[in-house]
């Protein structure tokens, strides 16, 4: 289904196809001047809306489009494919009332108060990854640093092996990057294959072994008065593993690409670390890395098009962020931008849970970069590889560090 | 100058107390309120302004008093 390349963005969009992957914000530019609401016949038909109105209309509406599937692909689940209103992964695959219930026993472990007793820990790590670098002229921003941080931490939280992370970067290109696979394949590889036996096997260990992190809190966690169904207990591991890391480590590598390549805002923000915190603010808004999906779950008129139930809708949150009727200059990077309601973690009931640990980690992550090298480039912008699917960011970002 | 959180539209993205702690706090869950009556110390003006615009939910209400 996604063997023939897109002629036509707006009747026949394909976000694997290469020129999105290289540079999708031309076309949604191209779109939202022309097309708010493109389709495509591929993927069994599916919807794209491209400016902030149209994106925040579907966020807020969970009554008119459903969480029960996420990840556009091949596979389109039918009605009694996936238990609604829970799905494969809560929170992020329910719909309400249920979602709020699976979102807030996991709250407590994401608030700020909670992140911030994990920043020493983050500071440490990426000193080490720092120092493991140490001396070459030529490094790989996204493979040597930044695709190790959250990583790292979540598998932390979770207490899994730390030595188990080449496993988990393996899962992750599975699931997210894999859509154009046969969906035969594609659900054996997810629903009954090796990543479930790898849970269960950790969750097990867990089990046997209570101890202080986020596995052993789900499994003792009650919900109404009952443990988690084993399945619940495992869909939220998966969730939390890939949720948390390809993300973060998109966000990273496309800031450090940005300042590889712009050589005022990094002697600014080396010169001025106090602007961190809307620097990270400003990065998530134009390198937005997630796009999520919804499928229709009662027809709906949206934007002048006719949505029908069952189609998918893919829900852009970086183009929203692109909208020129909300961000002024919005292709413009401005470090200290004032007015800045990003919808980088999504809007509405499914914010990101995890935005707290993102943002500290992007900041703890650049912060501790342009402490040690704040004077560098990207050595060869045309070998800079971007990764396929819903989940943008670079996977290889050769740098030349000034000695 | 006074503050109020609508908790109905927060989700909880924490940018208030991020900008204004001196503003705006959060609970466990993650969710922001207003400290006190919601009233502005003088020179925290800015603040408050800038916290209100950088709510992705509108959740953040400013009233003159
Ligand atoms: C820069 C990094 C990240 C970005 C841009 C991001 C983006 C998003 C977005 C856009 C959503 C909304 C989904 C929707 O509307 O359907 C979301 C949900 C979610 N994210 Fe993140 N995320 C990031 C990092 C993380 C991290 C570090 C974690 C946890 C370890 C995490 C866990 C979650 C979870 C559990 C949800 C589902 C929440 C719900 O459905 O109630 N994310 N994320
Ligand atoms: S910034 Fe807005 S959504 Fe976020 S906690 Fe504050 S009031 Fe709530």
């Amino acid at each position: 289904m996604t063997d023939s390349k897109v002629t036509d963005w707006a009747t026949d969009f394909d976000h694997t196809d290469p020129a999105w992957v290289q540079d999708p914000y031309p076309i949604w530019d191209d779109l939202r001047s022309r097309c708010p609401v493109a389709h495509t016949d591929r993927y069994g038909g599916a919807w794209l809306p491209v400016t902030h109105r149209g994106v925040a209309a579907v966020a807020y509406d969970t009554e008119h489009f459903t969480s029960r599937s996420v990840v556009v692909s091949n596979v389109k689940p039918g009605p009694e494919d996936l238990p609604a209103p829970i799905g494969l992964a809560p929170p992020i695959t329910s719909d309400p009332p249920f979602h709020s219930l699976a979102r807030r026993l996991l709250l407590p472990a994401f608030s700020p108060r909670a992140i911030a007793a994990l920043e020493p820990m983050t500071r440490d790590l990426c000193r080490e990854l720092l120092d493991a670098t140490g001396g070459r002229s030529e490094i790989d921003a996204a493979v040597d640093y930044a695709q190790h941080i959250p990583l790292k931490v979540i598998v932390g939280m979770l207490g899994f092996p730390q030595e188990d992370a080449d496993i988990f970067r393996r899962f992750i290109h599975m699931v997210l990057e894999s859509v154009d696979m046969p969906a035969e394949a594609r659900i054996e590889q997810v629903e009954r294959g090796e990543i479930v036996d790898y849970l269960e096997e950790q969750i097990a260990d867990h089990q046997a072994h209570p101890r202080d992190d986020l596995t052993s809190f789900l499994i003792a966690a009650e919900l109404d008065g009952t443990r988690l169904a084993p399945e619940m207990v495992r869909g939220t591991v998966l969730l939390l593993m890939i949720a948390g890391i390809d993300t973060t480590w998109s966000a990273i590598g496309s800031a450090l690409w940005h300042l590889g390549l712009h050589p005022g805002d990094r002697k600014r923000l080396s010169a001025e670390p106090e602007l961190l915190p809307s620097a990270v603010e400003e990065f998530l808004r134009a390198y937005a890395p997630v796009t999520m999906a919804r499928m229709v779950a009662q027809d709906f008129e949206l934007e002048g098009r006719s949505l029908r139930e069952g189609d998918w809708l893919l829900l852009p949150f970086p183009s929203a962020n692109r909208d020129p009727s909300v961000f002024p200059e919005p292709d413009r990077v401005i470090l200290d931008r004032a007015d800045n309601r990003h919808a980088a973690f999504g809007l509405g009931i499914h914010r990101c849970l995890g935005s707290n640990l993102a943002r500290m980690e992007l900041r703890v992550a650049l912060g501790e970069w342009l402490a040690r090298y704040p004077d560098f480039e990207v050595s060869d912008p045309s070998a800079v590889t971007w990764s396929a699917g819903q989940v943008r960011g670079p996977r290889s970002i050769p740098v030349r560090i000034a000695s | 100058m006074k503050v109020h959180v609508d908790r109905q539209r927060c989700q909880g993205h924490s940018r208030c107390y991020d900008l204004a702690p001196e503003l705006f706090d959060v609970d466990d869950l993650g969710n922001g309120f207003e400290l006190g009556d919601g009233t502005v110390p003088a020179g925290l003006e800015d603040k408050a302004a800038l916290a209100q615009a950088n709510c992705p939910e509108h959740a953040i209400e400013i009233r003159e008093s």
